[in-house]
């Protein structure tokens, strides 16, 4: 059997394509201005990646806050949507069978999941507020004029610690600018935007609970600077699968295939 | 005169301009007390100079990076012109969020007491709630018939609802700030409000409006009226009792000022002065109470 997931974030969208429970292709894209068009062409480039076409598929279910867009509209034709957090849970479960907490943090949600089964359990999530998202680490970035990439290897190389006392991300731009200006270096701001980011999202986390295995997805989880704070804070060690924004889309695809779940 | 691209693109439109003014005519040689109140706002800084208790002089500028200059820089200023210096001055009182960094004074009040107290004497004793807008906070003051904080509610962790969100929409529309809340009430029919709280957010889904077409009038407004209604929320769990009256640098926008007083329908009073030295004010008078005080005049 073959399904697909499609997870149509608000910066990536992204597609796993699945033979029997095996990932046979995925592939991710930029979302446009135009997320119906941004979505098809990751879609079709996953197909021909695995070398088939739409009918091959049996089942598309599509997920993330874009997923109401793809639903039943060609090329697509998504067959069900699911939201972030039972696909979150079910891509987890997949990947890490042992796993009892999620935390995915995406480009502009954060948010803490409790599983059991691959079932959610609890979830708590930030929607509002562009500081605990990735979306913060990517303004930062600007600010310290360096490449949004180079911010985590930049902070894991310092040791130090420098309070962030600033909450919001447009307030937080100008408290990095006044810490260049104080001449604290490029590795020791990064690290303290990653400790200020990962106080934020533990501390929602910890309303649902932690609990072992403790599992980290969403584009923010390629970030390396971004678990050292988080285990630190959460007292825990964490899990980042490989290829963990695919996470959900796999959750999708999962679910895709288990129709009467 | 025709703008090249360049010349375009450099053009800071959050800046708001900086100005000193003396608006009495009284001489200060005649008078007993002279008294300074230095706001070290998070973004604007404002030096107030009171002769026997009435504004003399003031002056308003943004506060750059180290906050102890721009005190020095902001009440230098006020005094230009005068013959006055700071050495002159019977009592300095320092107030706002960097408070701590006026070096040249004898003590520091917190900026809810000053504004409560500036907002008494800018529209008189029957004020008795006020909402003070600032570069960095929010703040819905209660006070009594002398001025005095009865309760406050404050908004200081998030840019939603503070000059700084304007700052950030004046850029991305590329209209003065001191424009901008004209603009936004250049539209036929009030638009739905800008859904998203956060100031990022709330950036990239007016960007998305406009690209749709929108005209900028017409994003200004959602925006505005999306940040209306967020104060709205503060002011209403503190409680709004009337008189209402606005101070800080936002009351000078007239597209926050007048949904305020439509969604809330109570029209705030006019101010007789700039409304932004409010904190300055209420700390230059409490800067007389305390000389008079310590000279046993009272």
């Amino acid at each position: 059997m073959k399904t697909a997931g499609v997870d149509v974030g608000a910066k990536f969208a992204k597609v796993v394509i699945l033979k029997d429970g095996q990932v046979i292709a995925r592939a991710k894209m930029l979302v446009g201005f135009d997320v119906l068009k941004s979505a098809s062409e990751v879609f079709e480039t996953a197909l021909k990646d695995a070398g088939l076409s739409r009918n091959d598929i049996q089942r598309v279910v599509a997920t993330g806050m874009g997923r109401n867009t793809v639903l039943q509209k060609p090329p697509i034709n998504a067959d069900e949507a699911v939201s972030e957090v039972v696909a979150d849970a079910a891509g987890a479960y997949q990947v890490v069978p042992t796993v009892k907490t999620v935390i995915d943090v995406g480009a502009e949600e954060g948010r803490g999941i409790k599983v059991e089964g691959g079932k959610v359990k609890d979830f708590v999530i930030n929607e509002r507020c562009a500081a605990g998202a990735g979306t913060f680490v990517e303004a930062m970035a600007r600010a310290l004029e360096v490449k949004v990439e180079d911010m985590g290897p930049l902070s894991i190389k310092s040791a130090n610690t420098i309070p962030m006392n600033a909450q919001c991300c447009v307030f937080a731009e100008s408290e990095v600018v006044s810490l260049i200006h104080s001449k604290i270096s490029k590795e020791d701001i990064a690290k303290a935007i990653h400790d200020a980011i990962a106080g934020r999202i533990s501390s929602m986390v910890l309303r649902v609970g932690v609990e072992k295995d403790v599992v980290l997805i969403g584009g923010c989880a390629l970030n390396p600077g971004f678990r050292p704070p988080l285990e630190k804070e959460l007292h825990t060690s964490i899990i980042v699968p490989d290829f963990p924004e695919y996470v959900s889309a796999l959750g999708a695809a999962v679910i895709a295939a288990n129709p009467m779940r | 005169m025709k703008m090249t691209q360049a010349e375009v693109k450099t053009q800071e439109y959050w800046r708001w301009p900086e100005y000193r003014r003396t608006v009495s005519e009284k001489d200060w040689r005649n008078a007993s007390i002279l008294t300074a109140g230095v706001d070290i706002g998070s973004v604007g800084s404002k030096a107030t100079i009171l002769v026997d208790g009435e504004l003399y002089a003031y002056s308003v500028m943004r506060t750059g990076g180290v906050s102890q200059d721009t005190a020095v820089k902001v009440t230098t200023w006020a005094l230009e012109g005068t013959d006055l210096e700071i050495g002159k001055l019977h009592y300095i009182v320092g107030t706002g969020y960097g408070r701590v960094n006026v070096p040249f004074a004898k003590k520091t009040i917190t900026e809810i007491a000053c504004h409560a107290r500036g907002a008494h004497y800018i529209y008189g004793p029957t004020v008795r709630t006020v909402l003070d807008i600032g570069g960095q906070d929010c703040k819905a003051i209660r006070c009594d018939e002398k001025g005095k904080v009865l309760s406050f509610l404050m908004n200081d962790k998030c840019a939603a609802g503070t000059g700084r969100g304007l700052e950030v929409f004046a850029d991305l529309i590329s209209v003065p700030i001191q424009e901008l809340g004209k603009v936004s009430l250049n539209v036929d029919q009030e638009p739905s409000p800008v859904s998203n709280t956060c100031v990022i957010f709330a950036k990239a889904e007016s960007l998305a409006l406009l690209r749709q077409g929108w005209p900028k009038e017409r994003v200004a407004a959602a925006y505005h009226a999306a940040m209306a209604d967020r104060i709205v929320d503060l002011l209403t769990r503190v409680g709004i009792e009337k008189d209402f009256v606005i101070t800080g640098g936002v009351a000078k926008n007239t597209g926050i000022v007048q949904r305020l007083e439509r969604i809330l329908k109570i029209k705030p009073l006019e101010p007789k002065m700039d409304p932004i030295l409010a904190g300055a004010l209420g700390a230059g008078l409490f800067a007389k109470a305390l000389y008079e005080k310590e000279q046993g005049l009272r």
